[in-house]
């Protein structure tokens, strides 16, 4: 045997690749209900924190921050296991599944609280006054006037930050979700044979290359004239 | 004065320790073009914006077309409509079209209908010459006629006072005349209006009174002719002159 045919069986052995592929689909199918969960519920819930923020009601404000700042500070594992781990002694049990889910949508909500809070301030203040001096009231400014356009400006930070976060569904694993890595590194042991980690990258890229392609067109589409 | 259209009676406004406007009184008449004059930093523009309460006066009394302005009971959106507002730097919506930028408001505020607020947003446009232009956005758009596409979002709403802070200070000079034509063809509708600016041609031959403003007070005000011929004021003649100058 070559060196090469060594390599090629060790890490992209033929047998052991299609006994697991079934492992390795139901994986992607649970990391793509956690990323769409932690997509939709962290940039859902980060909005609305910054709306709330810019009513500029001082204690809410603080305690915004400190919730923000707090969760881009932990690192995300921390509190997976925290919230896995730690919950159950406040008779909270959350499933590995849950405490990922929720622990990832909160760092997304940090992170895109502060990237939706820059839009909405990095709008010029000309904007506000355009719009209310012709009797538009505060909420229907910021959803008509100024909404549209933090958005645009939040849309390149917010996808890269978007996917950095779900690709830490990967996390799970700690907390005996079956995602992707979950069943690659399982049918490693049982196998003891390291294909289908690979198949678990192929999995990923399968995921997330078209999103980050996609990303990619939309950064530019959404760089428009002023 | 028969009853004026705006009555603002002894404006004051600070800025944490800063005195900006000292006891201002400025009353306008129904048809009145007022031009306010005066050196960086006078207060005009601050005097303007408590005007449609863009700015919280500290204290005095502002009557607009019969609306207490300060009266915490009046409804203030509702009330701004009667106000139209054009700005220095245009402030267009840069994600609409000229004609989303001027039925924004038509549609949220006065309450019209969409294909009602087009026609009334198409009238506007082609009452300050920009029926051609409807679909574009500012982007597409020289400095005055994103000017005119931010008078035409005033006026489109009927306002029954118009104020402008320094319309044509941002535009290059060979565009500064299309502004002025439509504030004359407006002035001509009868509109009142408010204006500060820099443009002396302009105010000698359109404007029926000037104010002249220092340090947060009304120095001097008078007929144009008055005001840039024999100003009585030191201060007056001083800024005259030097404007004169450039
Ligand atoms: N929001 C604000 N906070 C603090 N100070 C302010 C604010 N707005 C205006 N000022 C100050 O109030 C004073 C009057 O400003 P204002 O803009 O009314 O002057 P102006 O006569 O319009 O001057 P210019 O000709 O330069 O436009 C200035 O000293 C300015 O720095
Ligand atoms: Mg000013």
């Amino acid at each position: 045997m070559s060196t090469w045919d060594r390599f090629v069986d060790t890490f992209f052995n033929g047998k052991v690749m299609l006994k697991y592929l079934p492992d390795i689909l139901s994986g992607m199918v649970v990391t793509i209900e956690l990323a769409v969960l932690i997509v939709l519920s962290g940039l859902a819930a980060g909005l609305a924190l910054a709306l709330v923020r810019s009513l500029a009601i001082r204690p809410l404000n603080w305690l915004i921050i400190f919730i923000v700042d707090l969760f881009r500070s932990l690192p995300p594992l921390v509190i997976i296991v925290l919230m896995y781990f730690g919950l159950p002694y406040a008779e909270i049990s959350p499933s590995g599944f849950v405490s990922t889910w929720l622990s990832l949508a909160f760092v997304l909500m940090a992170f895109s609280e502060e990237i939706f809070w820059a839009g909405i301030t990095s709008v010029h203040k000309g904007q506000w006054e355009a719009s209310r001096s012709t009797g538009l009231s505060f909420g229907q400014t910021l959803i008509n006037v100024v909404l549209p356009q933090a958005l645009r400006l939040t849309i390149p930070p917010l996808t890269n930050r978007t996917i950095a976060i779900t690709k830490g569904t990967a996390l799970g694993t700690v907390v005996a979700v079956t995602e992707i890595l979950g069943e690659a590194s399982s049918a490693v042991s049982n196998s003891y044979n390291p294909s289908p980690l690979m198949m678990g990258a192929a999995a990923y890229l399968v995921l997330f290359l078209p999103v980050v392609v996609l990303a990619r067109r939309l950064e530019t589409k959404f760089a428009w004239k002023r | 004065m028969t009853k004026p259209i705006v009555d603002a009676r002894a404006i004051h406004k600070h800025f944490g320790a800063l005195h900006v406007l000292k006891g201002v009184d400025l009353r306008v008449a129904e048809r009145e073009l007022v031009f306010v004059i005066g050196p960086s930093g006078s207060g005009k523009s601050t005097l303007l914006r408590c005007l449609n309460r863009l700015e919280e006066p500290s204290s005095g009394s502002i009557v607009v077309d019969g609306i207490d302005m300060l009266d915490p009971r009046t409804d203030i959106n509702h009330a701004r409509q009667r106000i139209g507002m054009v700005f220095q730097s245009f402030n267009l919506y840069p994600h609409m079209t000229a004609l989303g930028n001027v039925t924004l408001a038509l549609r949220k505020v006065a309450g019209k209908s969409r294909a009602e607020a087009d026609r009334l947003g198409h009238a506007a446009l082609e009452r300050v010459g920009l029926a051609d232009r409807a679909e574009h956005t500012p982007g597409q758009l020289s400095g005055g006629q994103q000017q005119r596409v931010a008078i035409a979002r005033s006026i489109a709403l009927e306002p029954r006072v118009m104020l402008f802070d320094e319309p044509t200070s941002a535009l290059d000079p060979e565009l500064v005349g299309s502004v002025l034509e439509v504030m004359r063809s407006l002035r001509e509708s009868g509109m009142t209006m408010i204006v500060v600016s820099h443009e002396m041609g302009f105010a000698r031959n359109a404007a029926d009174r000037v104010v002249f403003m220092d340090d947060g007070l009304i120095v001097e005000q008078g007929p144009p002719a008055a005001i840039f011929e024999t100003p009585t004021h030191e201060r007056t003649r001083a800024f005259i002159g030097q404007i004169q100058r450039h």
